[in-house]
């Protein structure tokens, strides 16, 4: 399969030169060293320590997956990947090598946050599961399209999480919302109209993404 | 000309209707609006804080319907057309969240409570100012109008989450969110037939203004555009 | 007898207020050695990257077709072979490495005969295994016409084809060329005189007229 192709050779890159991996789960051990310097010794309430795990997620996703195609076009390689694939296969590739990103990302994000917040504790841990699985979804694919955006306009960095921040939106606030419920223990059937707008969200914009990335790949 | 005033006698008569007639608690002439519990003099606002959101989804709207024509024609007047739109767009968001949060002061105590739908208008304006960012970060013409275009259908197409799905399920003090038992005959439209009129008047008035402006906007870019570009 | 056709009518760029070229008419109905020739700036690189499909004309039609069907961009890639200056390779892998990645990805696979043909002809089969951050200029210039031979394309496009290549390099090339466009069409851009020696016709894009040779 050209896409899985697509991934392999990215994730060959980067297992050889190491340079997303490293700097990422820096910036992931800084994000959340920020926010407990900035708390301190005050004792967090359970719903804010919810809202802060997905702002970190939401910070470590804007560093980590522009690389995707950033990395392309900062090195001239993006006309040798028009010459080879379809902008279809192009971005089922970007975006697989992003769903596996994200979900390896937000695992040790998830992991680390359980270990030094006493107050994020999930009572209905099953509820959790579905909304980060589907929640994890909808960022890769928005953070891959607005990725391929930003790569062909100045001033990238800025730019990325200034544009994907309010495409991403509704998905952080029904996260939020999800994991407050978690926490609060709420039953899977009260949450039911939550996860659907995840998935609906998920849909949706794979069905966008799909549609307009000709438009944005080529010239 | 005619039209043109039209449109002024008929903003004029709104705002004048809208800001001067006086609200009472037996309204017994047609120039008298009746009480409603909670809100008082600042009903009024009705008349200019609906339209400016009316307008600004409407601008969005047109944006995004003109971004897909220049999608499928690569014509440039058509990205001309979005960009205006847009600007109107961001104009009217930012009034709407101004007069928003006047009445939310007065009827709910604070300027700003991240209610579902003042989340909505802020969403919006985040939407716009990304997309006018994206314009300044792109030189080329034709890749400035395809990205812009993109992102305004991508940004479109997370609006229905905004505003129909937002506010079902969070909890709001927004007329008309689940919560909301009191301030019921603003929203349901069981409004007074006399503030009914002004108010349908001036969503009328105030979208004939837009597409004038709107009119005005993209010609006048189109001509400056044209003055600009010489072959050689 | 060509099975691969290409049309190009009326074609027009412009780049913001700058005209490149306007009303460029050129047709490969036959295989064979086309040329496109002009000062620098004349547009050469941007013609060609129109009529490979890479970019867009202002203006004008663009007609692939193989074996009387027509086709469409997404699945051009795979009929075009295309050597330039500024196609770059992937230098954190090997030249076997490149090589690979893309077939797999173009979702084609070669047999090792070419494979070893190809490197052995353009002289790089000792180098295979090194990195391609190590070659000099001359090698990833032979490196990048192994990249546009492997899959049998049926059109070749070949901007400035001797650039970075000493003389055995250039000879080589000028085999490639010769051989391919039996079978198949090869376009060539340049300015090089002895580029363009082997082309049955040339289009001068400064004026946008072909000459006949």
């Amino acid at each position: 399969m050209s896409a899985y192709a697509l991934f392999k050779k990215d994730l060959a890159s980067e297992i050889r030169t190491r340079y997303a991996v490293n700097s990422l789960i820096m910036f992931i051990v800084v994000t959340i060293s920020v926010i407990l310097f900035s708390i301190g010794n005050e004792k967090i309430s359970d719903f804010l320590s919810g809202g802060l795990f997905w702002v970190v997620i939401f910070f470590s996703a804007m560093s980590g997956l522009s690389r995707a195609f950033v990395s392309e076009e900062e090195r001239g390689t993006t006309l040798t990947l028009q010459l080879i694939a379809s902008p279809t296969t192009i971005f089922s590739g970007k975006l697989f090598f992003n769903l596996i990103l994200v979900f390896a990302m937000n695992i040790i994000i998830a992991l680390l946050y359980s270990a030094l917040f006493n107050s994020f504790v999930l009572k209905n841990f099953h509820l959790f599961l579905y909304a980060f699985i589907l929640g994890n979804i909808g960022i890769a694919i928005a953070s891959t399209l607005i990725a391929s955006i930003i790569a062909k306009a100045s001033s990238k960095g800025t730019l990325y999480p200034v544009l994907s921040f309010p495409i991403l939106l509704p998905l952080m606030l029904t996260l939020i919302d999800l994991t407050k419920q978690a926490m609060d223990g709420t039953t899977f059937q009260s949450s039911y109209v939550e996860l659907a707008i995840l998935g609906c969200y998920d849909v949706v914009m794979i069905a966008a993404s799909f549609m307009l990335f000709d438009f944005i790949w080529k010239d | 000309m005619i039209w043109k005033i039209f449109l002024f006698v008929l903003l004029a008569f709104v705002s004048i209707a809208g800001i001067t007639f006086p609200i009472v608690a037996q309204p017994a002439h047609w120039y008298e609006f009746p009480l409603i519990m909670g809100l008082g003099e600042n009903a009024k606002i009705i008349f200019f804080h609906v339209p400016t959101a009316w307008l600004t989804v409407i601008a969005f709207f047109m944006s995004t319907v003109y971004s897909v024509k220049y999608l499928r024609n690569k014509d440039l007047v058509d990205d001309i057309k979005a960009h205006t739109s847009a600007q109107l767009g961001m104009v009217f968001c930012i009034l709407a969240t101004i007069t928003g949060a006047v009445w939310a002061k007065f009827a709910w105590g604070s300027y700003w409570s991240w209610d579902p739908r003042q989340t909505s208008i802020f969403a919006l304006l985040l939407i716009y100012g990304a997309l006018f960012a994206l314009r300044s970060a792109v030189e080329v013409e034709e890749k400035r109008a395809a990205l812009s275009s993109v992102y305004s259908i991508i940004a479109f197409v997370t609006v229905p989450f905004f505003i129909f799905i937002m506010p079902r399920i969070m909890r709001g003090l927004h007329p008309g969110s689940a919560d909301d038992t009191n301030a019921g005959t603003v929203v349901n439209f069981k409004m007074n037939g006399n503030m009914l009129l002004i108010f349908f008047l001036s969503l009328i008035g105030f979208t004939i203004l837009y597409y004038w402006m709107w009119y005005v906007g993209y010609k006048s870019m189109l001509y400056k555009e044209k003055l600009n570009k010489q072959y050689h | 007898m060509s099975k691969f056709e290409l049309n190009a009518e009326k074609i027009t760029k412009v780049f913001g207020r700058r005209l490149i070229f306007k009303d460029v008419d050129f047709a490969c109905k036959e295989n064979g050695i086309y040329g496109i020739s002009g000062p620098n700036g004349s547009g050469k690189s941007t013609f060609l990257k129109i009529i490979t499909g890479i970019i867009s004309p202002t203006k004008g039609k663009l007609t692939h077709s193989f074996e009387g069907k027509i086709i469409e961009a997404e699945q051009l890639h795979n009929f075009v072979g295309y050597v330039a200056p500024y196609v770059i390779l992937y230098d954190e892998f090997s030249a076997v490495e490149n090589i690979h990645f893309f077939s797999k990805i173009r979702g084609i696979t070669f047999t090792q005969e070419k494979f070893d043909f190809l490197f052995q002809h353009f002289g790089l089969f000792d180098r295979k295994d090194d990195l391609v951050k190590g070659y000099s200029s001359g090698m990833k210039q032979r490196l990048k016409f192994i990249f546009a031979l492997i899959h049998s394309p049926k059109i070749l496009f070949f901007d400035e084809p001797t650039s970075n290549l000493d003389n055995s390099g250039k000879e080589k090339v000028y085999q490639t060329v010769k051989e391919e466009s039996r079978d198949n069409i090869v376009i060539i851009a340049s300015n090089e005189d002895s580029d363009l020696a082997l082309c049955s016709s040339v289009l001068e894009l400064q004026n946008f007229k072909i000459e006949k040779r």
